[in-house]
């Protein structure tokens, strides 16, 4: 499944794509402990599969969450990112 | 002070079934932001359903929706055998056995309702915006959801209502009412088109054009996130939107694809997709049982 | 040497004339629906407090979102551009700037030289931006004057879910019925959006001394928030909103 997370606003559009087919075989999980802001989690989707989300705290507010990772000079590869073997997660913004 | 946006609350049943001659008797309710829907599913078929507000507590939502789809039935939560809750309150539902979350379940009911060929499912809600693609039972294969922003959500549209002292049900009639399709509300958030609006009325132009201006907004702004998950057909929308004519127009314009047509209440679709979750579930459960 | 800068804001529309480097007028008006009359109208009244006539204005200098309907304007520059200009002139040590205004928040990064290294925007969504607190005054039945003393009163840290103001204003309004203080209210409502202004300083790298203009500096529940979350003192002028106009009136004296 392609979850997209996140949302459209005014400002644009803000939304982390996770593509938890993906995740079902993954059994670390390092996207997890890699993100500084706590912003993914690990959870039981509705096909009961353990796939990677964004945590209901963090879905209407990833712009802000995530504006650490992404300072507008010299911005440095997305630690999320980096951290998944299975190329899982993509940011839209 | 009228509430222009207020609508009507109603229940209904199928009069020529009874419920007492099926065997699986499953319930969904669905506890969103505005409103609240309970189905009652017997043996697959859609046999009750109720829809109306929310109110202050998801719990007592809960309950009287389910109360009302009873109502006139005879049918008491003793006869139901698997309750799923779905939707924005779904881990408040008191009498549930499990929880899933409305993505699933609307994919699941607009599956039944307009049938496997569904692909991309469109539900507009009152607090949210959904794009839900799916395969031919219903399974979710992606999707996106906009919960955070009011613009392209019933709430907007609501607002716009007020503004206009228009009630929310004649909104889409109106707005079709135009000689010519006035250019788009620029701005996107509510609260700053609101001020547009009222400027625009201040120019002289009727409530019919500034509806249409909003209506063509809004049907563009979920235009792009439908394109964000992407479009397959067949094409359904779901959700109190549905019923809004002047938006729905303008989406099917611009996206240059028809939805499906209609003929089973737009905003039961998750309501519905639980009842029959509940149902795979009760079966797995007498299964279990040995029954 | 006289020029004047005016800032079209998309609320208030803020004239200032300068003679010279020193400020001899100045006058704000609200931009309402007719932004042009406006506008004439914070001239005149910049102009009879200066004790001039327009034909004595050298150049003008317009900045603000509506700047490209800024009458007896030479010339313009972008809200990033007057904004640094101002501060730099007023505290040579800054290196930050928050502008909040009715609509649009910003942050700027500034050099040791003043110049714009960096900056960030949250417009077009009322969450990050001053009708962000409008509307939660309205839901709180609170005068906006009267929201930031209020918040002062509270001590207690209550989160707002809701990051849409429309959405905001009806958990507001539950809150209220909830019984829930309405200092505690008001202290949330101040939390959640300078948490959005946090994001822009954090997003250019904010460093001291941070300065904060816009209107929204008048309000002490917003800075008390400001300051909690950034963990820093902020500077604020004494007219915070007419920063962008006293900017764009320099830089048109520079251009001369």
């Amino acid at each position: 499944m392609k979850a997209h997370y996140g949302y459209k606003d005014g400002a644009g559009d803000f939304f982390i794509i996770i593509d938890t087919d993906n995740c079902i075989e993954c059994a670390d999980h390092p996207c997890i402990p890699a993100c500084p802001e706590s912003v993914l989690e690990i959870i039981e989707d509705d096909y009961e599969d353990m796939v990677c989300a964004v945590t209901m705290d963090h879905r209407k507010k990833i712009k802000y969450s995530c504006a650490p990772c992404k300072p507008d000079r010299d911005r440095p590869p997305l630690l999320c990112v980096t951290a998944c073997p299975k190329n899982a997660l993509e940011h839209l913004w | 002070m009228a509430e222009f946006w207020r609508w009507k609350e109603y229940n209904w049943h199928d009069e020529n079934k009874d419920w007492r001659d099926g065997e699986l008797i499953t319930a969904g309710v669905d506890v969103g932001s505005v409103s609240s829907q309970a189905v009652i599913v017997v043996d697959g078929e859609l046999y009750a359903y109720s829809n109306m507000r929310t109110g202050s507590s998801s719990p007592e939502s809960a309950n009287n929706s389910f109360n009302w789809a009873i109502e006139g039935t005879g049918l008491t939560l003793d006869d139901v055998g698997f309750v799923i809750g779905t939707g924005y309150g779904r881990v408040n539902v008191p009498f549930s056995h499990k929880a899933i979350t409305e993505i699933a379940c609307h994919a699941r009911g607009a599956n039944a309702m307009y049938g496997p060929s569904v692909r991309t499912v469109l539900d507009m809600g009152g607090q949210d915006c959904k794009v839900i693609r799916c395969d031919e039972k219903g399974k979710v294969t992606a999707f996106a959801m906009n919960d955070k922003c009011a613009a392209g959500t019933g709430r907007g549209m609501e607002v716009f209502a007020d503004l206009l002292a228009i009630p929310i049900g004649e909104v889409g009639e109106l707005s079709l009412d135009v000689e010519e399709e006035p250019p788009p509300v620029s701005s996107t958030c509510v609260v700053f088109a609101k001020s547009e609006a009222t400027g625009l009325l201040r120019e002289g132009w009727s409530k019919s054009k500034v509806l249409a201006a909003y209506c063509s907004a809004m049907a563009h702004r979920v235009v792009t996130l439908l394109e964000q998950v992407g479009v397959e057909e067949d094409f359904a929308i779901t959700g109190g939107i549905a019923k809004n004519s002047g938006v729905v127009t303008r989406l099917e314009k611009e996206l240059g694809i028809k939805a499906l047509p209609f003929d089973t209440d737009t905003q039961i679709a998750g309501a519905l997709g639980a009842a029959l979750f509940a149902q795979n579930l009760l079966r797995k459960k007498l299964a279990k049982a040995g029954k | 040497m006289i020029t004047a800068g005016i800032d079209m804001g998309s609320k208030t529309i803020k004239v200032v004339i300068l003679k010279d480097g020193e400020i001899i007028g100045k006058s704000i008006e609200l931009a309402g629906f007719e932004s042009r009359e406006a506008a004439e109208k914070a001239f005149a009244g910049a102009l009879e407090a200066a004790g001039i006539a327009q034909g004595d204005i050298e150049k003008t200098t317009a900045t603000g979102a509506g700047r490209k309907n800024a009458p007896y304007t030479e010339h313009e520059v972008t809200e990033v551009g007057s904004d640094a200009r101002g501060v730099r002139e007023l505290y040579p040590n800054a290196r930050t700037v928050l502008d909040v205004g009715a609509e649009e928040g910003r942050a700027i990064r500034t050099t040791d030289e003043g110049k714009v290294l960096d900056f960030a925007l949250n417009e077009k969504c009322a969450a990050g931006a001053g009708a962000f607190t409008e509307s939660m005054s309205r839901a709180l039945e609170v005068p906006i004057e009267e929201l930031g003393p209020l918040s002062l009163q509270s001590d207690a840290s209550i989160p707002m879910n809701a990051q849409c103001a429309v959405f905001a204003e009806s958990e507001v309004v539950t809150l209220v019925h909830a019984k829930t203080p309405k200092q505690d209210i008001a202290r949330a409502v101040h939390d959640a959006i300078a948490s959005r202004i946090v994001s822009l300083a954090r997003k250019v790298g904010f460093e001291p001394d941070v300065v904060l203009i816009g209107g929204v500096a008048y309000n002490t529940g917003f800075v008390d928030s400001l300051e909690r979350a950034l963990e820093t003192k902020i500077i604020i002028p004494e007219d915070p909103e007419f920063v962008g106009a006293y900017g764009a009136a320099i830089i048109a004296a520079e251009g001369l």
